[in-house]
């Protein structure tokens, strides 16, 4: 991502920060430009923002009553009607108003958890990748380990000895999902670590820190912005089997514990399909969503996958 | 869920970058000597974690794997004591250790039997569900792979990718709800022709024909179900390798040989392209396995996953240290045997 010289040219009326938040503007336009070319990414980001406004907006779209089992005004497992456009559940909940605030948990634990695997996954990464010797050796194998890991019964055990609640939720996920950005950034770092520009600064006497943090960090950052997207989903999809395992937390309502619900009532023996697929249907969308997002922003930002 | 589907190329990244590290090849006798002592150290790391998640996290482990049955302080005593709760936390270790290995693990606090026993029993299930899921999302998802790499941009591409990516973002256990409730149970036209879970029908006598048959029976949607889920995983990997491959001037050599594209196809580019995918199948066997842990929920097939599930409840910890235990130790020689044989059909890793 280098500047053209010509964009530069006024500088001379400029102090140094406007040419830098001049440069950072048609850098960010120049990055939509692209990512607008992605017919994939555009889907996915159009249906990430009605996600996220059916999220956001739930409370306007439909009363906080409709979740309380007490005040439920349906019948049991009823179908769609006029009334319950997605039908009811076991308790006479409509199904459309539990799906609204389940859209808030699913995406609040996917984003939580992601920041939590990033933060891992970035500072092992640039660690294990930047440093060398037997510290880094132990940190790359520490990486490798929780790759190969099958998630989870890792998961079930942290969870269970956590306990149930959302925020413990929140931990497990992160916990177990940042080995894969960790690879990642370890494997950009050690090929931007040989770069000249990186040798230059340490030739005229950079510290490590200086090094990571003006040289090598911010050139990862955006291959970091692009797997952020992608690990999004996988959280939202361990948010879900977690909950379906009867590990989420009980008081709260996401897509995750409607199927374990639903499960628990056999809503699949019985023909209560209102009760199994819209839930289902709405974690495909966003992972998916998340994942076309990602894909596009990696192609964006990787000019290795573009040329393909 | 497979985390390494999308961000595919970065792996293939780190091994050519392993490739074109120092020039120095190792025999294969060291680069065997390397993984497994690399194995060695992930086991003895599943075995620490296993051991102090249950001992340290929580607190007083004797009010934890006892659930407040104990309302007496002698109670709690003598359960210590049974337990060697009572010793100091590195010799405790030790014994856990022992007795992990020679497979006189805790009793399970629901069944009342060693959980080794517990293990062994629920052993084959599980197997034969991972392993034919394995084999057959291998063959079925690196053939669409290539057929979708190799016609970029085509609507076979479009169609492939579409739909792998769409069976890629779906937990495998509601697909297999969705299976259950369409060729089980019967929805609309569709008659209910499996039985919706199990491994045996009741009345199945074993050792014969008809129990095979049954027990295959039995296992057709819940594998339908895994197979179709990870099939998509490595189909998007092996499209994304063989993408990798394509603007690679050995191709242009081959074409230019007069070689037919089936031929180029076959003989060169899916050749090297199977190499970085090898390596990522390798690394989704946990996937694999944890998949097969809800789906054997899903199904109430009598497996490792079901014994997991079931101990939640309780929760039943020395069930769940015992399944977390012996499912890392399989993933983890599964990849020690993948990697043994990725360094025999590539010796540019062996550096």
């Amino acid at each position: 991502m280098t500047t053209t010289p010509t964009s530069v040219a006024p500088a001379a009326q400029l102090t140094p920060r406007q040419v830098a938040r001049r440069r950072r503007a048609q850098s960010a336009r120049r990055t939509w430009a692209s990512f607008r070319s992605h017919k994939s990414g555009l889907f996915g980001l159009g249906l990430l923002l009605f996600f996220v406004a059916i999220a956001l907006l739930a409370p306007l779209l439909a009363s906080s009553e409709g979740l309380e089992v007490t005040k439920a005004t349906g019948g049991v497992l009823e179908p769609p009607s006029a009334e319950y456009p997605l039908g009811t559940d076991e308790n006479g909940r409509s199904i459309l108003t539990l799906l609204m605030w389940g859209a808030r948990i699913s995406l609040f634990v996917g984003l939580l958890a992601t920041l939590i695997s990033m933060i891992i996954g970035t500072l092992i990464g640039l660690a294990s990748g930047f440093f060398e010797g037997w510290p880094a050796r132990v940190l790359f194998r520490v990486t490798e380990w929780f790759l190969v890991i099958p998630f989870v019964p890792l998961a079930i055990v942290l969870a269970t000895v956590l306990g149930r609640s959302l925020i413990n939720i929140v931990i497990v996920v992160g916990v177990t999902g940042w080995a894969s950005t960790a690879m990642l950034i370890r494997s950009q770092t050690l090929s931007i670590k040989e770069r000249p520009y990186v040798e230059r600064a340490r030739v005229l006497g950079a510290g490590r820190w200086h090094q990571m943090s003006r040289h090598v960090l911010p050139n990862v950052m955006p291959m970091v912005f692009a797997n952020t997207t992608l690990t999004v989903a996988l959280a939202i999809l361990a948010e879900t089997t977690l909950s379906f395992l009867g590990l989420g937390d009980p008081t709260r309502v996401s897509w995750g514990t409607m199927l374990e619900d639903a499960f628990a009532v056999g809503a699949m023996t019985t023909g209560a399909w209102w009760y199994i697929v819209p839930p289902g249907v709405c974690v495909v969308l966003v992972v998916l969503a998340f994942t076309l997002v990602g894909q596009a922003l990696e192609e964006v930002f990787n000019p290795r996958l573009r040329e393909r | 869920m497979t985390e390494f589907a999308a961000a595919g190329h970065s792996v293939s990244e780190a091994v050519a970058e392993q490739e074109a590290g120092s020039g120095k090849r190792k025999s294969y006798g060291r680069y065997v000597l390397g993984k497994v002592l690399g194995s060695l150290g992930s086991l003895f790391f599943v075995m620490v974690v296993g051991f102090f998640l249950f001992r340290v996290l929580p607190g007083d482990p004797a009010r934890t794997l006892g659930r407040g049955r104990f309302k007496t302080p002698e109670q709690l005593e003598a359960f210590r004591a049974q337990y060697g709760l009572d010793q100091p936390l590195p010799l405790q270790f030790l014994t856990y250790l022992k007795t992990t290995f020679t497979g006189d693990m805790a009793e399970s606090l629901r069944y009342r039997v060693p959980v080794s026993d517990l293990i062994i029993d629920r052993l084959w299930p599980t197997l034969l569900l991972v392993g034919i899921s394995t084999v057959l999302a291998t063959i079925i998802g690196v053939y669409l792979g290539v057929i979708s790499a190799w016609n970029r941009g085509k609507p076979v591409d479009k169609i492939t990718t579409g739909s792998t990516l769409t069976l890629y973002s779906m937990p495998e256990w509601w697909l297999g709800l969705l299976l259950i409730a369409a060729f089980a149970v019967g929805a609309g036209p569709l008659p209910g022709i499996f039985p919706t879970g199990g491994l045996h029908s009741v009345d199945a006598v074993p050792g014969t024909v008809g129990y095979v048959l049954d027990t295959a029976l039995h296992l057709v949607l819940p594998i339908l179900t895994l197979v179709l889920v990870y099939l998509a995983d490595f189909s998007l990997i092996m499209r994304s390798s063989l993408l990798d491959e394509l603007g690679e001037d050995y191709l242009t050599t081959a074409r230019a040989k007069g070689l037919r594209d089936v031929v180029v196809r076959r003989r060169h580019a899916v050749r090297n392209a199977m190499l970085p995918t090898t390596t990522l199948i390798a690394l989704s066997i946990g996937f694999v396995v944890s998949g097969a842990i809800t789906v054997e929920t899903v199904f109430s097939i009598p497996g490792l996953g079901l014994l997991a599930t079931e101990a939640l409840t309780i929760p039943d910890y020395p069930v769940l240290q015992g399944t977390f235990l012996i499912t890392s130790a399989a993933v983890i020689l599964a990849n020690l045997a993948a990697n043994l044989i990725y360094g025999l059909l590539d010796p540019r890793v062996r550096t």
